[in-house]
């Protein structure tokens, strides 16, 4: 699979009305960004390991710390009262943002990786039993593999894979023949962090519910960049991370439907998810704090609810015809220049351009474009069977935010011609 | 810039261009395989070892500018050397690249040309793959390096 697809920029969806949003505006609210590096601008480009915070967020998280720490869920006395009440309004928060039909099904973890380590412990352990199967596919970060392995192995059942294509869209035409009465489980990111593939979930849940299998969606790359209805979706799990949508490290979510949630074993033991403990029996907490064991990141979910709050103030739609501008703009702007090829050509793509230099490793590029004060990914981003389907070691990856402008791509493209003028 | 071109030198470009020694050694008595999982650069290093002294080395693999061109160069620079005289010119190379360089600079010979190495600490492990690769040929150690 090593086909250059270079010319398929056309095929993007083109440009579409961005109503009134203001980039300059919007990046004010984001202090990091007034910054040099290494006496240039910064240009922060690496939006899809993690994307810088509001002042919002910022001023949230000091806040709580300055005036409003304290335990949830237990104290009578007025902090903690007042730390439970912002506690709970950001999951619901979270809940009216991925439209949950009902905020006890929206679980505070750690990450969108702990999310789905939980469903791969608790749903994936009671059942996924010798000889069945559970479905990923081949565009998956890490998070979304290693779980599955280490559940398969220890059940002796088997990890399967549905393959993707050239310009890294999943084959959605070898989907029937991989759902088998074996199939326990699909897990499928619904954007590929990599290639920035938009993977069509509501299709993959319609065929995969036909046989009764449920799905898991990773959305850490989904949730900054498109709206997300998971009543619409209909799928059964949906995770994603604080931290690439504008909050803070540390918290993430699990969205799970209730019945699925009611029927699954707790993950972690610990306070906050007993209703009452004697060394005889414990009955378990209902939902949500059935599966949030111990003192939450507190500060981090009135982070996260904050960071929801800005995105949705601008306007996800927004947010999200901006990138695509950028996208288009600077799919265009890298694929003029000669001995660039794209990885991950799909039609419906997120802003995420990865690419490789002939003759230039990845590596070379990112330290060049570093000193230029460029800030972009390189490596296998985590999501190295995606690198040995396109026969790359490592690509160069530029992925945006609301915050990125077409100059920054101007920057970009200067700077790669600058690795090119090293390199020459 | 000027940090740029420092460690980009010249000759650092087009030994990675044009690596020497880049080959399999077919009378290989020793090799092992070396691993960065930060950039995905993986070379393997063929030894032919007798008496203790390196007779030839060879390498083969994939990486960025930096590991590769090291990797070409120390191939140059350790071929005809003891076991000794390589271990020790690996510990002025890696002082040299972490920043660290003490007593006489012509004791690295071309070596010297990855100076500029030890402004970009993330691309010490770059230098240094094919070095502990080496190293871990020359004992004998069968597992693949990891520079994590």
């Amino acid at each position: 699979m090593t086909t250059a697809a270079n010319s398929l920029s056309w095929e993007l969806r083109p440009p579409m009305e961005n109503g009134d949003f203001d980039v300059e505006a919007a990046r004010r609210d984001f202090p990091i960004l007034q910054q040099q590096v290494y006496g240039h601008p910064l240009v922060y480009l690496d939006n899809a390991a993690t994307s810088q915070k509001p002042r919002a967020v910022i001023d949230a998280i000091s806040r709580y710390y300055e005036s409003g720490n304290a335990n949830i869920h237990r104290g009578v006395h007025f902090l903690s009262e007042h730390a439970t009440e912002e506690h709970e309004a950001a999951r619901r928060t979270v809940q009216a943002f991925l439209n949950a039909a009902d905020k006890r099904e929206i679980i505070f973890v750690r990450s969108a990786t702990e999310a789905i380590n939980l469903v791969a412990q608790s749903y994936g352990r009671k059942h996924v039993g010798a000889g069945d199967e559970v479905l990923i596919t081949a565009m998956e970060h890490h998070s979304n593999i290693v779980p599955w392995q280490i559940l398969c192995e220890e059940k002796d059942a088997t990890l399967r894979v549905l393959p993707i294509n050239e310009r890294g869209e999943l084959r959605l035409e070898e989907l029937p023949k991989l759902l088998t009465p074996k199939t326990k489980l699909v897990a499928v990111t619904h954007v590929s962090n990599a290639l920035g593939s938009i993977n069509p979930i509501r299709k993959i849940v319609e065929m995969a519910h036909s046989l009764n299998i449920p799905v898991l969606v990773d959305g850490a790359q989904a949730v900054p960049h498109l709206k997300v209805d998971v009543q619409q979706l209909d799928v059964d799990f949906y995770v994603f991370s604080g931290h690439k949508v504008y909050g803070p490290t540390g918290i993430g979510v699990l969205y799970g439907k209730r019945a699925l949630l009611e029927a699954m074993p707790p993950y972690q033991g610990g306070g906050d998810m007993i209703r009452s403990v004697t060394f005889e029996k414990t009955i378990y907490n209902d939902l949500p704090y059935k599966f949030e064991a111990g003192t939450p990141n507190i500060g981090g979910a009135i982070g996260l609810g904050v960071a929801i709050d800005y995105v949705t103030r601008l306007g996800i739609d927004n947010v999200a015809a901006h990138e695509h501008e950028l996208l288009v703009y600077g799919t265009e702007a890298l694929t003029a220049i000669p001995g660039i090829r794209l990885i991950g050509t799909a039609a419906d793509k997120a802003a995420v351009i990865s690419f490789v230099m002939e003759g230039i490793h990845p590596h070379d590029i990112g330290t060049i474009l570093d000193r230029e004060g460029i800030a972009i990914r390189t490596g296998h981003h985590c999501a190295q069977p995606v690198m040995q389907c396109f026969g790359v070691p490592a690509t160069a990856r530029a992925s945006f935010a609301l915050y990125n402008t077409r100059q920054e791509i101007d920057v970009l493209v200067k700077g790669i011609q600058k690795v090119k003028e090293i390199f020459a | 810039m000027s940090d740029l071109r420092e460690l980009y030198q010249d000759v650092i470009l087009e030994h990675s261009k044009a690596p020497r020694n880049f080959r399999e050694l077919p009378a290989a008595n020793h090799k092992a395989e070396g691993y960065n999982p930060l950039c995905g650069d993986h070379f393997t290093i063929y030894l032919d070892l007798e008496d203790g002294s390196i007779r030839d080395v060879t390498f083969q693999g994939a990486g960025c500018a930096i590991s590769k061109a090291s990797a070409s160069m120390m191939t140059q620079s350790v071929k005809g050397k003891s076991k000794e005289e390589a271990a020790k010119l690996f510990e002025r190379f890696h002082s040299l690249v972490t920043g660290h360089a003490e007593g006489d600079p012509d004791a690295l010979g071309k070596l010297a040309v990855f100076a500029g190495v030890s402004e970009f600490p993330v691309r010490v492990k770059c230098a240094s793959l094919a070095w502990h690769t080496l190293m871990a040929a020359l004992e004998g150690k069968q597992d693949a390096v990891s520079t994590e």
